[in-house]
């Protein structure tokens, strides 16, 4: 059964997680209060919702450091990510000789350079440099392979009536890549989410931070569960609205002609 | 065949060599001879197919003409012109494939070419909606290419050769991939446009009954490495259309490019 087309269908597509999330939290709830359990054990969801009100002015303005650094992070990611594919696909000597550092930078875990970053870099640009290393690759690559997957007849068009290298490249290859570019941005805007947490915890025992995630540790070192939690789910949520932002971008740029964007209309 | 040698001036007038091939070859870096040796000349306004098994190297023969190959020995001409030297908008292709950017509409598809060479915004969209109206696309222009079916892609496709105004047709086997009753269609409007403007038309296909229906002389080759084993003249009704795809003349066009065609393919197997 598609679920397109079908109201119903679609409805419990959205409807089915909601509940599925009401009866969690509801049980989560009930588990607590029956077996009185303390806080510094596991908190009741609305004790964390009440810690989240509480500790809002703290929390949210932690909230948009985090999101700061995972923004920089994010655009110097993709300029940079779209910028080296298209040097790469321009220089085949250029390919060569960065690519392997490409790929050590994305295979060595980013929570084993952060301290060593935070050494040699000031804070804010070592934390920000952590979210770049995590979302710089899945650009890179899938800007590459949309560069590589044009179409070869249109190539020979393109030749044909004599375009030029840069007219080649913004009238054919970028338009074309577009799809697997949105594709790795996409990615990316998670990753770089998760960079700037790695980098804010590695940051968080020199004490200087005060993104969520440095909240999380210094409220874990003060047995401040709830807090922990609050500030757990305000991560949670900054993830899925950067991955949904990043979706209705790809999907508003993409609707007109790109098949993934189709099965979702009519 | 002095007149391969004429100058450009005497090559634009109906009867002069619009393409010719002498001695081309074409073996690919691993060593698989994909064509010729191949003479082929084909005079200003005229309508060739070239019609061999597939595999026989008619599409590299095509895309030697328009310059996306180089052959491995022998000279191309195309207009009185060596490859290197000759005027971008002198030669419209279509692929086997539409080959559209389906990010762009119908409009900008065919508009790339003029796009491409920077030619003004007012005379080019004049130029577009000409070519539009020549294939019967006006009222789809501002359409993605997905919400059009196989023929009209195709159509989208002919309108953005023909928006150059280029001299010679390239054509690889262009309604290869269409049902029956669309291709018929597509053959007849085809014919139209080409008693219209008179463009010369090189035209790839391995359909018989194609060739014979839409060329002045069809050429056989043979399997690969393809050559070109006999040029057959199609004398038959003018104009063409639906009456002549019944006749008993055409019948007998067919039965005898049929069997040449098989000749061909036969005396290239051992290879």
């Amino acid at each position: 059964m598609t679920a397109r087309g079908t109201s119903p269908g679609k409805y419990l597509k959205f409807v089915l997680p909601l509940l599925a999330l009401a009866a969690g939290v509801a049980v989560w709830e009930a588990l607590v209060r029956i077996n009185s359990l303390p806080v510094y054990v596991l908190p009741a969801p609305s004790v964390v919702f009440a810690t989240l009100v509480q500790d809002w002015p703290l929390l949210f303005g932690s909230l948009l450091t985090t999101l700061s650094t995972t923004v920089q992070g994010f655009v110097a990611a993709a300029v940079g990510g779209i910028a080296l594919a298209v040097l790469f696909s321009r220089s085949k000597w250029l390919e060569y000789a960065l690519l392997p550092y490409a790929i050590i930078l994305q295979v060595t875990p980013v929570i084993a350079i952060a301290p060593l970053l935070l050494i040699y870099l000031p804070q804010h640009v070592a934390v920000v440099a952590c979210a770049w290393i995590v979302a710089f690759f899945p650009v890179l690559s899938n800007t590459t392979l949309g560069l590589n997957s044009v179409d070869r007849n249109l190539l020979g068009l393109f030749e044909l009536y004599g375009a030029s290298r840069t007219q080649t490249l913004y009238r054919l290859k970028l338009p074309s890549a577009l799809p697997h570019i949105l594709g790795g941005l996409r990615i990316a805007g998670g990753l770089s989410l998760i960079g700037a947490v790695v980098a804010e915890i590695a940051a968080g025992s020199a004490g200087a931070g005060s993104g969520l995630a440095y909240r999380i540790a210094e409220a874990g070192y003060r047995l401040n569960i709830p807090r922990m939690f609050a500030a757990l789910l305000l991560l949670s949520i900054a993830g899925i609205v950067i991955y949904l932002g990043l979706s209705l971008a790809s999907y508003l740029v993409l609707r007109r002609w790109h098949e993934s964007a189709l099965g979702k209309e009519s | 065949m002095t007149i391969l040698e004429a100058d450009d001036a005497r090559d634009r007038l109906p009867g002069g060599a619009a393409v010719s091939l002498r001695d081309v070859t074409k073996t690919y870096d691993n060593g698989v001879a994909a064509l010729g040796p191949l003479d082929l000349a084909v005079r200003t306004g005229e309508f060739v197919s070239l019609l061999g098994p597939s595999g026989c190297g008619k599409s590299t023969a095509l895309r030697i003409i328009a310059g996306l190959n180089e052959p491995t020995t022998g000279s191309v001409q195309v207009a009185g012109r060596g490859v290197q030297n000759r005027s971008r908008h002198t030669i419209g292709f279509v692929f086997q494939e539409p080959t559209l950017m389906p990010w762009a509409t119908v409009r900008a598809n065919v508009q790339l070419p003029l796009d491409l060479a920077h030619i003004p915004h007012n005379e080019s969209v004049a130029r577009v909606n000409q070519a539009l109206a020549q294939v019967g696309l006006t009222e789809f222009a501002d359409v993605y290419p997905r919400e059009l079916s196989g023929g009209m892609k195709m159509r989208v496709s002919l309108a953005r050769a023909l928006v150059t105004d280029p001299d010679i047709l390239l054509m690889d086997e262009p309604f290869a991939a269409l049902d029956e009753i669309t291709r018929f269609k597509l053959n007849n409007d085809l014919l139209t446009l080409w008693r219209k403007l008179r463009k010369t038309v090189v035209f790839v296909t391995h359909s018989v009954f194609e060739s014979v229906y839409l060329s002045q002389r069809v050429l056989i080759m043979t399997s690969r490495p393809g050559r070109i084993v006999r040029d057959i003249r199609i004398d038959a009704m003018e104009p063409r259309n639906e009456e002549f795809r019944t006749s008993p003349e055409y019948a007998a066009h067919c039965r005898e490019v049929s069997a040449s065609l098989a000749k061909a393919s036969n005396a290239g197997t051992s290879g």
